[in-house]
């Protein structure tokens, strides 16, 4: 039971209580998924490695392989140079990958095992390609980590052709969201008619068949040639500030690639947005299978506005989503009251707080917060609604609100990954869910003489 | 398959084939075949992983405080490190606890410092200490733990100091535990680092009167999905009082008291047969090995128990009470019996439960084929018969051996030298006798299974069910095999006892009954009459 959750605040600098956030090598081992042939490498202790395949496989019901240096207290000691090498050494023997994705852990950051200057001394079999990320799990989250991990690939991989010329492509980031998400984004690219480079791609890696055969390297992924190849691109969109805007800008900086960030295109403003910068980059027009898809998505909410309207919403999870989905709740007419990430960046609180000028209620607004701070706001201001990931049933349950699952991860329910939250279809697909949500409570609390069949 | 040593024997050639030679030879060590007329086995365990070979093991942090400390519903766990450690021990391990009358229950919070890079630059101390005094102000519980991660040893916060201050400071017990991520090899470095703890500074800090006519305490059971209810009713059926659990549903209040109890029954060896060893040493409690995971293990323990006390009266209820349970599972069991005849199951599982759930998949009809431990050690595999020839790694010595006397005001030997060898003779008293012995002829004993070895076993010897955890259950899947999960039951259970017998089979029913199975191969695939001709294209 939650039921020691007080509704006096005490002042907490130090103890964090129930976390929205978790630590970066876990974002770092996503992002590698996502390409083509890899294996994710976890150098530091073996926990670490097990703990997050284990979560990943959770959200996901889908075999999530990755390796581990496995120190021990020697090598804690000594450093993790010929745990390392070992590893490399085993992994091309036995299991073959094109790639080695290295992130590292608060161990190896804290020894400062030097990653880039041991594999420069590894003979790395031919054609096969290392990328290393430094992933401290002290600073920021595991969004952090899936930023960092991008970056590295841009920074190690890409590159430019000698005679410039562009390869007339767009380069699309898509944070941290699922390979239904990204199967939204490619759909839209392509009845646009884009070509385009996405990574990290997941689809076809976190969602595949069950078909008899077990394949460790699914068919999905960005490749290698497509990684080299981001930077002769001519623009890089970043969907997401805190997962997808730093490689953006790595690239710029190394190939001068064009930047753009945008929000993560939940809902229908942000995605709005991503289609007007996509037809401003390339010119090319929104064709009407898509159009049709808003123009639906506007008429569920003038026909179900009344479901929303002056609701008040919780929102918590990842900053990038969480900025949407406030964006997407302020339009279906709610009131987010209580908005948090874990991810400690106040980025995320002057980003908020922009889109709330013109809110007329009071609402608390945090980066670095938990849940157990979000459960103390609600017993001080109640919510019709939460909007979140798995953790927050307990909050959920303890305070008799209805939960929304969305973000990462969610552990308790499935189908998720397969289905959209990005773009029009994905907006539709959240309206679904937040007006039944509301609806059986609706239904659950009212007595069977004013019981309605049409609602 | 069975018996046929020499095939088996090429299977494991081959699965050795892909290693690099110096990896070769170490994981050769780490399999045998089951041979009867070879007498004793010898495999080697509890060394360290091959880095790189994708190992199923995690560390001692998660031994320590996921395993042992986690289940302890009134205790505030608190995490020092970087918040990932705190977030993956929360929720994730099914210990499940209802709160004691008027006692907290901590299980679905987690507690962390979530270290920031300042904290490992300057030291972590001082937001400890202020984590500490925010979780007594907000709570007020009666014991906290700290629990190192990876980067505390290194960094060199002093844990200790500051539990001990802080003890003082707050009039509540608290302990720190140094298991970091790194220490030993595995999980198994965990739990002896948080035993040594509980015997050192827990148990017996508290005496109490008990009008208990067999108080026993409960060792090495973690309450997932519930097994610990379902003991729990079953021995309060009979007349026993659990004094403490070492840890399912069980609190420290209670194992400061817990050296009052007349025996200790140990159902995890691997993780808690330290404080079982003490608790006799110092306490002079005997400790039986018992397993109440499947109806034929549980009658034998519970039988067993009945012996030890020797109340005729006790005997007697402990028969009805076996009796009345069987009654009411027999029929459906045996029908599973029928049913499941003649299938084969894989097991990988952490340290106990891959010996354990051999005699429920037998008593279903079911024959295990494969058996492993992620971090067993030798005893676990050949019987502790071993202990003196197994030989101290560098990693083992890193873990302090903690050496208890006799309490000179609290020992009190529970039965006589003489009773007891008599009683040695019947039952596993102070004695485990490892999975190996169980295990039939031909059938593969696997120390610290590897991705690798998961999926060439599987596709040599095609069993009916791969049981082990998470990460490699859907890799099974996918190869067409149903698994199912023996470390969070896939959110069922309880499998302990009577009831949790049925339960299992229920729930191994209904994955390998499942109807997706069947259709793997679209129709088409293997249909030749389709060859249709509208819209012209042929």
């Amino acid at each position: 039971m939650q039921d020691l959750v007080p509704k006096e605040y005490k002042e907490r600098n130090s103890l964090v209580i129930n976390p929205v956030k978790t630590c970066q090598p876990i974002g770092a081992m996503y992002a590698a998924l996502g390409i083509h042939g890899a294996l994710p490498h976890s150098h530091g202790s073996q926990g670490c490695c097990s703990y997050h395949r284990m979560h990943l496989t959770k959200h996901f019901r889908e075999p999530v392989v990755a390796s581990s240096s496995s120190f021990t207290e020697g090598a804690s000691v000594f450093g993790g140079r010929a745990n390392l090498e070992t590893a490399l050494k085993n992994i091309f023997a036995v299991y073959d990958p094109e790639v080695v994705a290295i992130n590292t852990t608060c161990l190896s950051e804290t020894i400062g095992d030097d990653i880039g200057s041991i594999i420069n001394g590894f003979d790395v079999p031919a054609g096969k390609t290392i990328i290393h990320a430094s992933t401290p799990s002290y600073v920021g989250s595991h969004i952090t980590g899936f930023s960092n991990m991008v970056k590295a690939v841009i920074k190690q991989v890409s590159e430019k052709n000698e005679d410039a010329k562009t390869n007339n492509k767009i380069n699309l980031i898509p944070g941290f969201v699922d390979p239904g998400d990204i199967r939204e984004i490619k759909r839209i690219l392509e009845a646009m008619g884009i070509d385009y480079i996405l990574f990290p791609d997941q689809s076809d890696v976190l969602d595949t068949p069950l078909d008899g055969s077990y394949d460790m390297y699914p068919e999905g992924g960005v490749t290698i040639p497509e990684l080299k190849d981001t930077g002769n691109s001519q623009a890089t969109i970043a969907l997401g500030e805190f997962a997808a805007s730093d490689p953006a800008f790595e690239l710029e900086k190394k190939h001068d690639v064009k930047p753009y960030t945008l929000k993560s295109p939940v809902g229908i403003k942000a995605t709005d947005e991503f289609l007007m910068q996509l037809m401003k980059l390339t010119g090319k027009e929104v064709p009407a299978e898509i159009e049709k898809e808003r123009g639906q998505l506007v008429d569920i909410i003038a026909d179900t506005h009344h479901q929303f309207h002056g609701k008040k919403v919780a929102v918590y999870g990842d900053p990038d989503i969480v900025i949407s989905l406030t964006e997407f709740v302020l339009s279906l007419g709610m009131k987010p009251v209580h908005i948090l990430t874990g991810t400690p960046d106040k980025k995320f609180e002057e980003t908020v707080a922009e889109m709330m000028e013109s809110a007329d209620w009071k609402y608390n607004l945090t980066a670095g917060g938990d849940l157990f701070q979000l459960h103390q706001w609600i017993k001080n201001d109640q919510v019709d609604l939460l909007l979140g990931n798995s953790y927050g049933k307990l909050v959920a349950k303890q305070e008799d609100v209805p939960l929304v699952r969305v973000g990462f991860p969610i552990l308790d329910r499935s189908v998720h990954s397969y289905l959209p939250t990005i773009g029009y279809k994905g907006a539709i697909l959240l309206v679904e869910k937040i007006s039944g949500a509301l609806l059986d409570r609706k239904d659950r609390d009212t007595d069977f003489e004013l019981i309605e069949f049409v609602l | 398959m069975k018996n046929n040593n020499a095939g088996i024997e090429d299977v494991l050639d081959e699965v050795l084939q892909s290693y690099p030679a110096k990896s070769m030879k170490n994981r050769k060590e780490h399999m045998l075949i089951k041979d009867q007329k070879k007498g004793k086995h010898k495999i080697k365990a509890n060394t360290r992983t091959i880095p790189g070979i994708i190992t199923n093991r995690g560390c001692a942090y998660a031994g320590c405080r996921g395993v042992v400390l986690g289940p302890l519903k009134d205790v505030v766990q608190l995490v020092h490190g970087p918040i990932g450690c705190s977030y993956y021990a929360w929720g994730m391990r099914r210990h499940q606890g209802v709160a004691a009358e008027g006692g907290k229950n901590f299980i679905n919070y987690t507690f962390s410092t979530d270290m920031q890079d300042s904290d490992v630059v300057f030291g972590g101390e001082r937001k400890l200490k202020e984590a500490i005094k925010e979780a007594v102000e907000i709570f007020n519980p009666s014991t906290i733990m700290i629990t190192a991660t990876c980067p505390v040893g290194l960094i060199g916060d002093d844990i200790n100091s500051i539990a001990r201050q802080a003890e003082a400071e707050y009039g509540i017990t608290v302990m720190a535990f140094n298991c970091e991520g790194y220490k030993g090899v595995s999980q198994s470095a965990g739990h002896h680092i948080a035993n040594n703890e509980i015997m050192a500074n827990l148990v017996g800090i508290e005496d109490k009167e008990l009008d208990y006519k067999y108080p026993i305490n409960l060792m090495g059971e973690y309450n997932i999905g519930g097994d610990a209810f379902e003991i729990e009713r079953i021995l309060e059926k009979i007349g026993y009082d659990i004094v403490a659990s070492f840890s399912g549903n069980g609190t420290a209040d209670q194992i400061k008291y817990s050296h009052e109890a007349d025996l200790n029954l140990v159902q995890c060896h691997r993780s808690i047969n330290y404080i079982a060893e003490m608790f006799e040493e110092k306490y002079g409690i005997p400790w039986l090995k018992v397993n109440f995971l499947g109806v034929d293990a549980t009658i034998k323990a519970l039988r067993n128990m009945a012996e030890y006390f020797d109340d005729p009266e006790l005997k007697e209820r402990t028969e009805k009470v076996i009796a009345e349970e069987l009654a009411q599972i027999e029929g459906p069991l045996n029908r599973y019996k029928e049913l499941f005849e003649g299938k084969t199951a894989f097991l990988f599982v952490g340290g106990s439960r891959a010996h354990h759930y051999q005699n429920v998949f037998k008593r279903i009809g079911i024959e295990t084929v494969v058996a492993g431990y992620e971090f067993g050690h030798r005893d676990d595999y050949e019987g502790r018969e071993v202990i003196p020839d197994i030989e101290m790694t560098a990693d083992d010595r890193n873990i302090p051996e903690l050496e208890v006397t006799k309490d000179d005001k609290k020992y009190n030997m529970r039965i006589s030298k003489a009773k007891k060898e008599e009683l040695q003779q019947k039952m596993p008293l102070d004695y485990y006798e490892g999975m190996i012995k169980e295990m039939e002829d031909g059938s593969i004993v696997i120390d610290d299974l590897n991705h690798h070895e998961h999926i060439k076993l599987t596709e040599a010897l095609e069993p009916d069910i791969f049981c082990s955890g998470i990460k490699d259950k859907y890799t099974s899947h996918k190869m067409g095999i149903f698994s199912k999960q023996l470390h969070s039951y896939d959110y069922s259970g309880p499998y302990a006892g009577f009831k949790g017998h049925l339960q299992f089979a229920e729930d191994i029913a209904a994955g390998i009954l499942n109807p997706s199975w069947s259709y793997i191969n679209p129709p088409w695939k293997d249909n030749v009459e389709l060859a249709g001709t509208i819209g012209g294209v042929r």
